[in-house]
């Protein structure tokens, strides 16, 4: 791998930037893997990484049926933050964001991560009351979280209306200043990147259509490329979980559904945090290009269309302008839809199945992209040592047998 | 958008009504002897086809009335709607269905 610098910047400017290497290769897959990821998104290749710099593992291939992170890492409003109640979800999630803190340098890579602060809103004295909780509970586990007045919410986002009359009255809002967003794409290329670098190969236009097993254990897949055999198969492919899971006859709580984002016109800078409200369900920050970066809550229908219902967009746009009447006069200038799957607690699944040697690892529902570090992480780990890290033991697949849930829909249920 | 035709009210707006997934589940006969295992699968697993699924809905802004629909969860096509109670038209294709 050519590291990327200031140095290698001037070389290749010299040469009209006419020679600058291909980022990663594209190897035709080998016969057989130590380790076949089924997913080419952030997670997958989070995964990867982590397999092959922290535990050795490096013959390793990712297969992805399009093209890399063109799933939900590219369609998501790139939003990172840590500030859930949970202690379960709070520790997976502060791992992930100090991992990203931390992130352009270990990769080499940069993701252009803009700590710029995220605000959560309060629109009425129950979300007072949760957001308080919420502060506290972030703040014993060591995760910045502060409440914020009417005043100093206008005084931070001066274009929002805090105006007593507001259809949406802000009364106050927590923010926590680690937060803020990064670039989804750099985020999946980076890992490609030093995956690649340290031999995993990165196979695109592979679609996988079987899991091979021999009595109760995996023995690769079956794809539009041929079989490739793998004495470990692990997936990461929001919104399609279930489906793959299907193919080994595994059943798992999970309901995909679409979910809109959307972009107005690029104007100059006028919000310079991210800005998130639940009970409206909107969430909207600016991008560097100048657009204003909005996401809905999710299509309530299960499906896999990949676009969603013009309700939830109106929906959406009703509440931005609300929160912010002068972005009325924005016109948007693209929509679009991923399929995020959802568990009934709106936590995660990062475990073992019961087949052995395969490993699932989806349901993040709307929030998967701040978690792409640690995810990769801790799943990197579990494929690894057969057992999971103790950031994601929580997390596994028999929690809906104990009983033992992470209810997050207050944290996680609208917004990412 | 989908257009909805209520087998109560007729075709009318997707805005009007409100979803309730995955038609068909079964309540358990003695839940006191389900296991842990069973009580999961009756709660939370889901089938979440990509294909022909049959779903419940309800219409809540009209005659607020239950009913059930099969549709492709890949392309939204409405192939039929049905009354609670009635059983689920046969899929004319070899498609997923629930069941």
């Amino acid at each position: 791998m050519k590291r990327y610098s200031i140095f290698s910047l001037l070389r290749n400017a010299v040469s009209h930037h006419k020679d600058w290497p291909r980022a990663w290769r594209s190897p035709d897959p080998k016969t057989e893997y130590d380790v076949v990821i089924v997913g080419g998104g952030g997670h997958g290749l989070a995964t990867a990484y982590y397999l092959a710099s922290q535990h050795g593992i490096s013959n390793v291939a990712v297969i992805e049926k399009g093209w890399l992170g063109g799933g939900n890492t590219g369609r998501n409003t790139t939003i990172i933050r840590s500030n859930y109640l949970w202690d379960e979800s709070a520790h997976l999630y502060e791992h992930s964001l100090k991992l990203y803190e931390g992130l352009s340098q270990e990769l080499n890579y940069n993701i252009m991560l803009s700590q710029r602060g995220v605000l959560n809103l309060a629109h009425n004295q129950h979300d007072l009351r949760e957001l308080s909780r919420r502060i506290s509970a972030n703040r014993l586990n060591g995760i910045d979280s502060e409440f914020l007045t009417p005043a100093e919410v206008k005084s931070m986002v001066p274009l929002i209306d805090v105006s007593p009359g507001a259809r949406y009255p802000v009364m106050g809002a927590s923010v926590q200043r680690r937060g803020g967003v990064a670039r989804h794409d750099a985020v999946a290329w980076g890992y490609a990147r030093a995956a690649d670098a340290r031999g995993v190969d990165i196979i695109q236009q592979c679609e996988v259509t079987g899991i091979l097993r021999d009595g109760g254990a995996v023995t690769g897949v079956e794809t539009t490329r041929g079989t490739i055999k793998a004495k470990k198969v692990a997936l990461a492919v929001a919104g399609h979980t279930s489906m793959l899971a299907q193919m080994a006859d595994v059943r798992l709580p999970i309901t995909s559904h679409p979910l809109q984002a959307m972009v107005s016109e690029p104007v100059k800078p006028a919000l310079d945090c991210v800005v998130m409200s639940n009970a409206v369900h909107g969430y909207i920050s600016q991008s560097d290009r100048g657009e204003m970066v909005m996401g809905a809550g999710i299509d309530t229908l299960t499906g896999y269309s990949q676009r969603g219902a013009l309700p939830v967009v109106e929906e959406l746009q009703r509440a931005i302008v609300c929160l912010f009447p002068s972005f009325s006069r924005l016109r948007l200038m693209r929509q679009w839809g991923g399929i995020v799957d959802t568990c009934p607690d709106a936590s995660p699944i990062v475990s073992k199945t019961p087949v052995e040697g395969l490993y699932v690892n989806g349901g993040w529902g709307t929030g998967g992209f701040k978690a792409t570090p640690g995810s990769g992480w801790v799943y990197a780990h579990t494929i690894a040592r057969d057992e999971p890290h103790a950031l994601n033991a929580p997390f596994a697949l028999d929690r809906f047998t104990s009983g033992a849930l992470i209810d997050e829909h207050g944290a996680a249920a609208v917004a990412h | 958008m989908l257009i909805i035709d209520c087998p109560y009210c007729g075709p009318r707006d997707e805005a009007e009504f409100h979803y309730g997934g995955e038609a068909h589940i079964v309540r358990p006969e003695n839940p006191a002897e389900l296991s842990d295992e069973e009580w999961a699968e009756y709660l939370f697993m889901r089938t979440n086809t990509k294909g022909r699924f049959l779903e419940r809905w309800v219409h809540s802004e009209g005659c607020r009335r239950w009913f059930n629909m099969a549709r492709n969860t890949a392309n939204n096509e409405i192939e039929a709607v049905y009354r609670m109670g009635e059983q689920a038209p046969k899929a004319n294709v070899s498609g997923d269905t629930n069941k």
